[in-house]
């Protein structure tokens, strides 16, 4: 089993440091993820994130599957985003097809994409307060998530895994009582981010854990690629949906929470205010929510209805021709990316004019955020890495891949 | 939004902000420009990599300040074989270009952009272990993703997709 020597090695510099070993298993890295810490002390003096234990290749898994088979692929990269990795898949190959998709679909995707959103960083608060010392905000946090679970699972059949995106569309019109069932939730909501900030924003204790540590300024991170409330936590005004909007984001209106010290606490802060932008978008989508079609008018390319199967002959042909040999994109190449909960989430998508994609490569806003983990832990303590870790929210799926 | 033909032509493209800049500082960098689907792509010249980066980094008018992603596709068996691909970003004026460099088959080497953007260190890496391709200048070219030990680069076209049993 030589591939399972432990490596990278970090060999300690000075005769007064040692060499700590944190993870992969460790209950703070959320996931496997391996730092190395050289230690003076107390004091960190170098620090070296090791990565790779959860790589599945899903890069070269895509290549050998048609176009609509890579969308369950692309919720097990960063399973707590799943709808947003449908999103930015969707969006790309549809700009390489050209499709133009209708109103009623989009709004759907952006309805759901917050509720993930608020899905993710609910877990992010809980899991964070968790590694922090604060117990109770996990509990409070995973009530709320299970909500957004069973909307999900209410949509798509599925919890966590939803795939419920298709390339010109969404699988299926949400059943009967959705709307209620989402407009519930948005109106018990805000109160209960109220109950979250009860608990820790003036907490002083939980003021001292997060005020000035794990600090980076602008500059650090924009070098080190960071992106989402990572980036903006500094204070660096760019949110992609506001920006460079996709998916009809253009029609929201919603405010982009801004840092200033760029330390765990702004981050925190960053989150927050996007829990609460976040409910807000979702209200505007109830209700202006569009009527209309919900997949594109594009036969060739979307699966027909069962009604039209079962009575007409062409959509019969389609759905056979779809399934068993997929659908030629034209040749080219798309950069698509969208905010996820964690930052820039982009796909790259080539096409070489056949049913399977050439390559699909995924930018992983994690991966550059991790990057900045040295930046801002090295000269700081032990305990406060475990704050930073959790502060760049990372989840080692999409690092890994 | 219907699919319109690719826009190849430089003089046609010249005023795009990136294009401009670097056609001002060596026309020789240049090699071809695609514009499609609303995107723009510009193949660079291999030594002029590093260079046009910085540039486009520091170009007081329209700085491309953000470096989003950087990959490779393998084109084999036709060379040159691979492409080494750089998404950049500007965070100040919301716009994205996308630089590419073609490689040749055989020992693929190409500048490493870590002195112009330190968070290229593990996009490059990433690279280097599921490709193959070597960065000078690259301060810790290691596999990033794979075991160290691992033998072959798996993204290549020619390494199949259930790996060597």
């Amino acid at each position: 089993m030589a591939h399972l020597t432990p490596t990278p090695v970090l060999e300690p510099a000075q005769d007064r440091t040692m060499i700590l070993n944190m993870g992969p298993q460790h209950p703070s890295t959320h996931g496997v993820l391996r730092v190395l810490l050289e230690i003076d002390g107390e004091n960190i003096v170098r620090i070296m994130p090791d990565i790779g234990f959860l790589h599945t290749g899903i890069e070269k898994t895509c290549e050998a599957k048609f176009y609509q088979q890579v969308v369950p692929l692309t919720d097990r990269i960063d399973y707590l985003c799943p709808l947003t990795n449908n999103l930015c898949y969707v969006l790309a190959v549809e700009k390489l097809l050209g499709l133009e998709i209708p109103p009623k679909a989009q709004w759907l995707r952006v309805l759901l994409n917050e509720l993930t959103r608020i899905n993710s960083h609910l877990v992010w608060l809980g899991t964070h307060a968790l590694d922090i010392g604060a117990m109770t905000v996990f509990l409070y946090c995973f009530r709320e998530r299970e909500d957004i679970l069973r909307i999900f699972e209410m949509v798509s059949g599925q919890r966590m895994m939803t795939s419920y995106f298709r390339i010109g569309g969404i699988a299926l019109e949400p059943p009967l009582g959705f709307f209620d069932r989402v407009r519930d939730f948005a109106s018990r909501f805000p109160s209960k981010v109220d109950e979250y900030e009860n608990l820790l924003t003036g907490n002083p204790i939980w003021g001292m854990r997060t005020k000035g540590v794990a600090r980076i300024t602008a500059e650090d991170a924009i070098a080190l690629g960071a992106s989402g409330p990572t980036l903006r936590g500094s204070g660096i005004d760019i949110d992609l949906r506001r920006d460079m909007p996709y998916s009809g984001y253009e029609n929201f209106e919603f405010k982009v929470p801004l840092g200033k010290e760029g330390d765990v606490f702004d981050r925190y802060m960053c989150r927050v205010q996007e829990l609460r932008e976040s409910i807000g978008i979702v209200q505007q989508a109830l209700d202006g929510m569009p009527a209309g079609p919900i997949k594109a008018d594009s036969p060739k390319v979307v699966l027909p209805d069962r009604e039209k199967m079962k009575t007409q002959m062409e959509a019969l042909i389609y759905h056979f021709k779809i399934i068993t040999e997929g659908f030629s994109v034209p040749a080219g190449e798309v950069y698509q990316a969208v905010e996820s909960p964690r930052g820039e989430m982009g796909y790259y998508v080539v096409s070489d004019g056949t049913a399977k994609p050439y390559r699909v490569h995924m930018r992983a806003a994690c991966l550059a955020n991790l990057q900045t983990l040295p930046k801002m832990c090295e000269g700081g303590l032990i305990a406060d890495v475990v704050a930073a870790i959790g502060s760049i929210d990372i989840v080692l799926g999409e690092i890994d891949r | 939004m219907a699919l319109t033909p690719p826009i190849t032509d430089i003089e046609e493209l010249k005023s795009h902000p990136a294009l401009a800049r670097l056609l001002e500082w060596s026309s020789a960098a240049v090699k071809e420009v695609k514009f499609d689907r609303d995107e723009m792509s510009i193949v660079i010249d291999r030594p002029a990599i590093r260079e046009a980066c910085a540039l486009l980094r520091d170009n007081p008018s329209f700085p491309f300040n953000y470096l989003s992603d950087i990959t490779c596709v393998d084109w084999s068996p036709s060379e040159p074989r691979f492409e080494v691909i750089y998404h950049l970003l500007s965070i100040p004026k919301k716009e994205r270009v996308r630089l590419k460099v073609r490689l040749e088959g055989t020992s693929p080497v190409i500048e490493s952009v870590t002195s112009v953007w330190p968070g290229a260190n593990y996009f490059e890496r990433e690279v280097f272990d599921l490709f193959g391709i070597r960065f000078t200048g690259h301060p810790y070219l290691r596999r990033l993703l794979m075991p160290e030990d691992w033998e072959g680069h798996p993204l290549r076209k020619d390494y199949p997709v259930e790996g060597y049993r």
